[in-house]
């Protein structure tokens, strides 16, 4: 079993970052501004966990990387090509996405769910049928039993994989995770994280995961970015986080403690 | 002489009259959806567009049926002949529940569904096709469901003007008293429309997408 994907090694410091926001802020039509000067870059390999309650701006920050919603100032490079100089359908293929379980196409088999964008990239058959079934095995489900099943007929945990699976499909060298596990109980979710912490497809890809549980932040992230009212508070490794003074993050910690101390006491 | 003996010494005119009933429905039915069906997306699309569009849809809702088949007399290719004239009349009445049914089926997909489909990189246009249209299609189904019913009642108005199908019985016999006559007029058109509403509520819920 491999740990969390973690290549922050001295090399990939000084390479070029693989996503950096520079001063990238969104307003909503009317003015108001949901993110302000937001900087982070984001190295090859690495997990970049952004950690927020709801309204902070994690997710507008997340869809402005893949330009499902359009800066408002400053830029966004991927790979060090400004967004909006990609096409923005080429750029979103080449960025794996993964939502709650609800993004699966009802009227899809997960057959079909799981190769879409093969399909939209015209891959041959044989080939999108090999890497259909590669995914199921890789998210553990099986493939005879799955395949031609619809979403509706399968629990919420088997969806959430076949989520994940669906955005590994074409292999992207960067994924963006919206609350990926966050529809799912507590018992399927801890299982799904500790999955897809050891998932070794993963461990070669730039992530960005938006979240608002603590645990899911220190389990899966090589860093934590802190968000509170459209801005960047903090950036920590995990051991910094635990013993961060800024309030919003001591916040956090100070949960996180309380929460283990109740559970050691039960 | 009884209802049935009425209805079988003059089957072949009623059925004249209900073939006529159809073509008249049919023909409006697959221009409403022609036109309707489209002007649905872009106002799902377009949203400023949707109180021209559905307000205009409305107002030729409002006319009463005669009156809309007046109005229509004067336009020139149109009121030429009395089939082209009720056809056009009975298409604007049908528009306004596919317009809105298109509409708001589009709309009320799932907005996880469609940031999924937008965040995997599907063009406006696949997205359209292949989510948006296939899981609204049942809402659509719906909005022709109505629409049918209702123009296969008001297409009986259409003899009027001289267009034939049922209402031809239906003013013979009200011009005569004849009751007879008047329900060889509306029994066929009910009975149309009852299995034109079957029919297509049964495709309705075939295509109805079922929820994840």
């Amino acid at each position: 079993m491999t740990g969390p994907p973690n290549h922050s090694s001295a090399a990939s410091d000084t390479a070029s970052p693989v996503i950096e926001l520079r001063n990238a802020s969104y307003q909503l039509p009317d003015g108001r501004a949901l993110l302000h000067n937001l900087n982070i870059s984001v190295k090859s390999g690495e997990t970049l966990v952004l950690l927020g309650r709801s309204g902070a701006g994690k997710s507008t920050a997340l869809k402005m990387i893949n330009r499902m919603l359009e800066l408002s100032g400053g830029e966004i490079l991927v790979e060090g090509k400004s967004t909006l100089d990609w096409d923005p359908i080429k750029l979103r293929r080449h960025i794996g996405y993964v939502i709650q379980e609800i993004g699966l196409f009802p009227h899809y088999t997960i057959e079909r769910n799981i190769s879409l964008v093969p399909r939209l990239e015209h891959w041959p058959a044989d080939r999108t049928r090999a890497r259909v079934a590669e995914l199921m095995k890789l998210v553990g489900l099986k493939p005879e039993e799955f395949l031609h099943r619809f979403p509706h007929q399968l629990s919420g945990g088997q969806r959430q994989r076949i989520g994940i699976a669906r955005a590994l499909a074409a292999d992207p060298p960067i994924l963006l995770m919206d609350e990926p596990f966050g529809a799912l109980d507590p018992l399927t979710r801890g299982e799904l994280q500790r999955e897809f912490q050891q998932l070794e497809q993963l461990i070669r890809k730039t992530i960005v995961l938006v979240t608002h549980h603590v645990g899911e932040a220190l389990l899966l992230g090589t860093r934590i970015g802190v968000m509170d009212s459209g801005v960047l508070v903090g950036m920590y490794s995990p051991k910094e986080f635990l013993a961060a003074k800024e309030p919003v993050t001591a916040v956090y910690v100070a949960n996180l403690r309380m929460n283990q101390l109740a559970e050691a006491q039960k | 002489m009884t209802l049935l003996q009425f209805f079988s010494r003059h089957h072949r005119e009623i059925l004249q009259g209900t073939l006529e009933h159809v073509w008249l429905v049919g023909i409006a039915m697959l221009l409403a959806v022609a036109v309707g069906l489209p002007l649905g997306i872009l106002v799902a699309k377009r949203p400023w567009l949707s109180k021209p569009i559905l307000g205009g849809a409305n107002i030729a809702e409002t006319i009463p049926s005669l009156a809309l088949f007046g109005f229509l007399l004067p336009v020139p290719w149109l009121g030429g002949r009395a089939d082209r004239l009720a056809i056009a009349a009975l298409a604007l009445y049908a528009l306004l529940p596919i317009i809105r049914n298109t509409s708001t089926g589009i709309v009320d997909v799932n907005t996880a569904i469609h940031d999924a489909a937008r965040g995997m990189g599907m063009t406006e246009r696949q997205i359209l096709l292949q989510v948006e249209l296939p899981l609204s299609f049942s809402t659509i189904l719906a909005g022709i469901r109505v629409a049918t019913v209702l123009t296969i009642g008001i297409a009986t108005i259409a003899a009027a003007v001289g267009a034939g199908g049922l209402g031809e019985f239906i003013f013979r016999g009200l011009a005569m008293v004849n009751n007879q006559l008047i329900l060889a007029g509306a029994i066929p058109a009910a009975l149309l429309a009852l299995g034109a509403d079957f029919i297509l509520g049964l495709l309705e819920r075939r295509f109805r997408p079922v929820r994840a």
